[in-house]
């Protein structure tokens, strides 16, 4: 099982004191964050795409091509990539360079985008958002995997034998993980694919999050890729730690009350019952975690978002020290308890799910 | 048997609102039969949950249990107090938290209390046009109830009685007209990927 941090590369206000970082602050400290989360032990690091004040990853590729350079082990991935606004042709030359300067240490993941200008800004509409994820990522999917495509859609212009360069590293296209809060449809388009499933988990109650796995994994099936147990998922998770759990909640509260996405809302006792929130003890953390299992079942990834609201730097890497010693934790306990049919891990470049033919979506 | 939700916004206690909705709830159930299971949704007790589902995009707790029975009813009463020239803001917020197509083809029953007649035309300025954009079906009658339609000891005279009947009737004969809402669900009716992928 592969554990990691995902960020939305927000750039906020810290409520106790009322700075804010430059965005060159932001940036250098999302490299340094990375790198931090190498060095404690984490398999994974994600970021966001964003178009708009007050987020900084416009450019994904750009900071994890550079983070690529500056450590040895950890995989890079998207939190999510927009499939719905980027030229799927972009996506299919950038993160095949991207996959090629860091020797196939990457994935990505796919995701809508919520935020209703940014569709027009790059001449698209929210309304179609559905659609444009399905079409977009069934010709990314053919670019990786067919030379000279001809093909043509509603809302790109055609392509008459294109080639995209440079061609995925010996030939196997990156993993591709699909990211939904609450629609079923890409829960659907994950499961045809075969690929991975990460249900977002960390906005909406945990009955929610059960249902979306659970119609991925039943379709997984369904399209010949496994047994439902056998499907990719992954999770995110939101965690705040100190060594005593009052420390943690009292430290924790002013960010979660003025938090951008939930803050001004339900109290944080309210919300971390309603939610994967965790904030407490590092034991906490880890038998929380632990318990995510019993609803979606076994799973592949685990990402916690750790840098967001306005946490300052140092605050967030002594975080990483503490989630290092989580996952410590969390790897012997979660190995133990998956079924040996059921794969550790999500495919990575060069093992043998992801060099697998894919059924369906290869008919298409 | 149908099931009848009722939803009122009624704020006080002994509420008007809530005196309406009984009322009509009660001339409805007449007339579908004893067995009619009704769900009343006081919506002051929800008013907490309303503010943070508009601030974290979900309805968490009792709010989430009043919504799927709203979801799930064959036909809906709803009433509100008028402020301001329209339905209350709890009771508009109640209905903007609900999933998309949650009432369409519901039939709904409106209705209002106010301190003065001059506002009755909130049924059918404010009343109807949200549950129409929300695709339900209104029955014809709304009810409007202004102090003076209240007799002494809280019992209904006169023109009052005569339109929660009439009203009743509508929403009755309407629910028993339709076959049992077809509750959909997202998740168990999946749109398989080859329609998605032609559509």
């Amino acid at each position: 099982m592969e554990f990691g941090i995902f960020t939305v590369g927000d750039v906020t206000t810290d409520p106790t004191n009322g700075t804010t970082p430059t965005e060159h602050e932001r940036i250098r400290a999302t490299v340094a964050i990375a790198q931090k989360a190498e060095e404690v032990g984490l398999d994974v690091f994600a970021t966001g795409q964003h178009h708009n004040p007050p987020f900084i990853p416009s450019a994904p590729t750009t900071t994890l091509a550079y983070i690529g350079a500056r450590t040895e082990q950890i995989k890079l991935s998207t939190s999510t990539t927009l499939i719905t606004t980027t030229d799927p042709v972009r996506i299919a030359e950038d993160y095949a360079t991207l996959q090629h300067l860091v020797e196939g240490r990457m994935d990505l993941m796919m995701g809508r985008g919520n935020t209703g200008p940014v569709y027009p800004w790059f001449g698209k509409d929210i309304r179609q958002g559905i659609p444009l994820a399905i079409e977009n990522y069934a010709l990314l999917h053919r670019l990786w995997r067919e030379e000279d495509v001809d093909w043509q859609g509603r809302f790109r212009t055609p392509l008459q034998g294109f080639t995209s360069v440079p061609r995925p590293l010996d030939g196997n296209p990156p993993f591709v993980w699909h990211g939904s809060i609450r629609s079923p449809e890409i829960a659907e388009q994950a499961a045809y694919y075969g690929d991975g499933f990460f249900a977002n988990h960390i906005f909406w109650p945990a009955s929610h999050t059960e249902r979306m796995v659970g119609l991925y994994r039943r379709r997984f099936a369904h399209y010949g890729h496994g047994s439902a147990a056998q499907a990719i998922v992954g999770l995110g998770g939101q965690v705040f730690m100190r060594r005593n759990s009052q420390d943690a909640v009292r430290e924790f509260r002013p960010y979660f009350d003025n938090a951008p996405v939930y803050g001004h809302g339900p109290s944080l006792e309210e919300f971390t019952a309603q939610t994967p929130l965790t904030v407490g003890s590092p034991q906490q953390v880890v038998e929380r975690t632990l318990g995510f299992r019993e609803y979606v079942g076994d799973y592949q990834r685990q990402l916690f978002l750790v840098d967001h609201a306005g946490l300052p730097l140092r605050t967030v890497l002594e975080q990483l020290d503490l989630l290092g010693e989580v996952v410590a934790e969390l790897r012997p306990a979660f190995e133990a308890l998956r079924p040996a049919d059921v794969p550790a891990d999500p495919p990575a470049h060069g093992s043998p799910l992801s060099a697998a033919p894919v059924t369906a979506g290869a008919r298409s | 048997m149908s099931r009848l939700a009722v939803v009122t916004a009624g704020l006080s206690e002994p509420s008007s609102t809530r005196l309406l909705a009984d009322l009509v709830a009660a001339a409805v159930v007449e007339r579908l039969g004893p067995d009619t299971v009704v769900d009343v949704i006081e919506l002051r007790p929800l008013a907490h949950d309303l503010a943070n589902a508009f601030a974290t995009g979900f309805p968490a707790g009792a709010l989430a249990d009043a919504v799927g029975k709203v979801a799930a009813a064959d036909g809906l009463v709803a009433v509100t107090p008028v402020f301001s020239a329209s339905y209350s803001g709890l009771f508009k917020m109640f209905f903007d938290v609900l999933d998309t197509g949650a009432l369409e083809g519901m039939p709904v029953l409106v209705a209002a209390t106010a301190g003065t007649p001059r506002h009755s035309l909130v049924l059918d300025h404010a009343m109807r046009p949200l549950f129409g954009y929300l695709k339900a079906v209104v029955v014809p009658t709304g009810v409007f109830a202004a102090s003076e339609d209240w007799g002494s000891g809280g019992s209904v005279v006169g023109e009052l009685r005569s339109r929660i009947d009439r009203a009743a009737g509508q929403l009755a004969d309407l629910v028993a007209s339709r076959p049992a809402r077809r509750r959909t669900d997202d998740f168990d009716e999946v749109v398989d990927f080859e329609t998605l992928l032609n559509s």
